[in-house]
C-alpha cells in the first residue's frame, strides 16, 4: 500500500477543436516527489496541470489519485487534494483573512484567527492577517495564494509557474518558501516551469513537454544534460 | 407642421415615421463620426419594428374581437419571439436560447395568469393581449440585460471563479456574486421607471385611460400597478435566468464549460 503512487496519469489525453493539447501523458509520482514538467510556451504544461486539478476535462485516458480513478471522487474533495496554485494569485476582492479561510469555509470550516496568523507566518507574511489584498505587491500576493491553498491540507501541490509574473527577487524568495514548505511537510509537489534552473533547484524529476507530447523523463539532471548535449 | 400639411391620416404617419427616421439617421451619423457603427442594428431594428407593429395594428382590430382563448396562443408566441431576441443578443454562451425560453414564459406567464386571476387584468383580450406584451417585453429586456451582464462578468473574473474551484468551492457558490451583481444591474431601468413615474415620465396607458375619461386618479394607480407587474415579471425573470445560465455555464464537473466559448 506504501508503495502506491500517489498521483499517476496513464494515456491522458484533451483534445480542443481536433487538436490535441495534452497527447497520452502517462506518468508516475510517488509520495514525497518533486515533479517539475518543462517545456516550451504551448507545450501544454498548463494544460496538463488543469486536467490534474480536474478544471478541465480529459478527452481520453485516466488519472489516478491513490490508485482510485479521480472520477469517482467528488470534485470539490479532489481539488482540496490536489492544491493547485496559479499563476496570477487571482486573490479575491477582502482581506487577507478571508482569502486564507476560503477554502475551510467551503466546507463549513471556520478558521481560528491563529490558525491563520501561523499559516502566514509559515509564508513570511505575519502581520498581513487583516491588510486589503488590493494593497499587495505581487510576491506579497503570491505568498497569499500559497498560504490559501496550503489552508485546505492538500496532499498533493500543483504549481503552475508561480513565479512567473515576478521580479527576480519576489521570485527567489517564493522558490526558497516552496522549498522549504515542501520539505517541511514531505509535500508531493507538481511544478510546471519553463526555468531550468527553478526545476535544477526545486525538483527532483522531470519531465519535458512538447506539442502536448512527453518527449523525455528522468531526474532532473538526466533531462536537463540531455538538453545540454542538443 | 406635418399636422397641417397632411389631413389623411396614412399619409401623414408615413410623413411623420420619415420625419423620425431622419432623426435616427442624425444620431446614427453621429455615431459614426466616433466610431461606433449602428448602421446596420438600426436599419434592421427600424424596419422589423415598424412592419411589425403596422401589421400588429391592422390584427389587433380583429384580434380584440376574438374569443378570449386566442388570447393564450397570442401570448405564447410574444414569449417566443421575446426568448429567440433576447438570446441572439447574448453569444458566446451555450444553451441561452433554451434558458430565455423558458424564463420568459415562465416569469411573465405566471405574473399574467395571477393578476387576470385576481382581477387586476381584466379577462378581457383588449386588457390581456396591451398588457401581456408589456410585461413579456419587460422579461425579455431584463433577461438580455441580466445574461449579457452575467457573461461579461464570467470573462472578466474567469481567474477568481476557476481560482475558487480550485480551491474546493462549489460552481453555485463562486458565482454568487456575479449572479447578484447582473440581477442588481438588470433591475435598474425598470427600478428607474417606477422611479421617475409621473415627474420623468408620463406613461402612454396612463394618458390614454384618462383621455378615454376614466378617473385620473385611477388611471394612475393603474399605471402604477402595471409597473409594480412589470417589476414582479422582470425580477422573476432576472433571478430565474441567471439561476438557469449559471447552471449552463458549469459541466457535472464543475468546470467553466464557457472558457473555451469566451477565450
Amino acid at each position: 500500500m506504501d508503495n502506491q503512487p500517489i498521483l499517476e496519469t496513464l494515456e491522458l489525453s484533451r483534445i480542443v477543436g481536433g487538436v490535441a493539447i495534452v497527447d497520452r501523458v502517462t506518468i508516475t509520482v510517488q509520495r514525497g516527489d518533486v515533479l517539475a514538467v518543462l517545456g516550451p510556451s504551448g507545450a501544454g504544461k498548463t494544460s496538463f496541470l488543469r486536467l490534474l486539478n480536474r478544471l478541465d476535462e480529459p478527452t481520453s485516458g485516466e488519472v489516478l489519485v491513490g490508485g482510485r480513478d479521480y472520477r469517482e471522487i467528488l470534485p470539490d474533495k479532489l481539488r482540496r487534494s490536489l492544491g493547485m496554485v496559479m499563476q496570477q494569485p487571482n486573490l479575491f476582492p477582502g482581506t487577507v483573512a478571508d482569502n486564507i479561510s476560503y477554502g475551510p469555509a467551503q466546507r463549513g470550516e471556520v478558521m481560528q484567527t491563529q490558525e491563520i496568523e501561523a499559516l502566514l507566518e509559515r509564508v513570511n507574511l505575519a502581520g498581513f492577517l487583516s491588510r486589503d489584498v488590493a494593497h499587495l505587491s505581487g510576491g506579497e500576493a503570491q505568498r497569499v495564494s500559497l498560504a490559501r491553498t496550503l489552508a485546505n491540507n492538500p496532499q498533493v501541490l500543483l504549481l503552475d509557474e508561480p513565479t512567473a509574473a515576478l521580479d527576480d527577487d519576489s521570485r527567489q524568495d517564493i522558490e526558497d518558501l516552496v522549498m522549504e514548505i515542501i520539505q517541511a511537510q514531505g509535500l508531493t509537489c507538481v511544478l510546471v516551469t519553463h526555468a531550468s534552473s527553478q526545476a535544477l533547484k526545486m525538483a527532483g524529476r522531470a519531465l519535458v513537454m512538447e506539442q502536448g507530447r512527453v518527449i523525455r523523463t528522468g531526474s532532473v539532471a538526466e533531462v536537463l544534460d540531455v538538453d545540454h548535449t542538443l | 407642421m406635418l399636422t397641417t400639411l397632411f389631413e389623411n391620416q396614412l399619409v401623414l404617419g408615413a410623413a411623420q415615421a420619415l420625419a423620425a427616421l431622419a432623426a435616427a439617421g442624425l444620431v446614427v451619423l453621429v455615431a459614426r463620426w466616433r466610431a461606433v457603427h449602428l448602421w446596420r442594428e438600426m436599419w434592421v431594428a427600424m424596419v422589423r419594428g415598424l412592419t411589425q407593429v403596422v401589421v400588429v395594428g391592422l390584427a389587433l382590430v380583429t384580434i380584440f374581437n376574438g374569443p378570449l382563448w386566442l388570447g393564450i396562443p397570442l401570448l405564447m408566441l410574444m414569449m417566443t419571439a421575446g426568448g429567440v431576441i433576447a438570446a441572439r443578443r447574448v453569444t458566446g454562451v451555450p444553451g441561452m436560447l433554451r434558458v430565455t425560453l423558458v424564463t420568459i414564459s415562465l416569469s411573465s406567464g405566471i405574473v399574467i395568469i395571477v393578476m387576470t386571476l385576481v382581477g387586476v387584468i381584466e379577462k378581457d383580450l383588449t386588457s390581456i393581449i396591451p398588457i401581456g406584451s408589456m410585461l413579456i417585453a419587460g422579461s425579455m429586456n431584463t433577461a438580455t440585460l441580466a445574461l449579457e451582464r452575467f457573461k461579461s462578468e464570467l470573462e472578466s473574473h474567469t481567474g477568481q471563479i476557476e481560482a475558487g474551484l480550485s480551491l474546493g468551492a462549489s460552481a453555485r457558490s463562486v458565482v454568487e456574486p456575479y449572479v447578484r451583481q447582473a440581477v442588481q444591474a438588470s433591475l435598474i431601468p425598470v427600478g428607474n421607471s417606477i422611479r421617475s413615474l409621473g415627474i420623468v415620465w408620463i406613461p402612454g396607458l396612463m394618458a390614454g385611460m384618462i383621455l378615454s375619461g376614466v378617473d385620473p386618479v385611477y388611471a394612475a394607480v393603474y399605471q402604477f400597478v402595471l409597473m409594480v407587474m412589470i417589476f414582479c415579471s422582470s425580477g422573476l425573470t432576472a433571478l430565474l435566468c441567471t439561476a438557469l445560465a449559471s447552471r449552463q455555464v458549469f459541466t457535472p464537473a464543475d468546470q467553466l464549460r464557457v472558457r473555451q466559448e469566451i477565450h
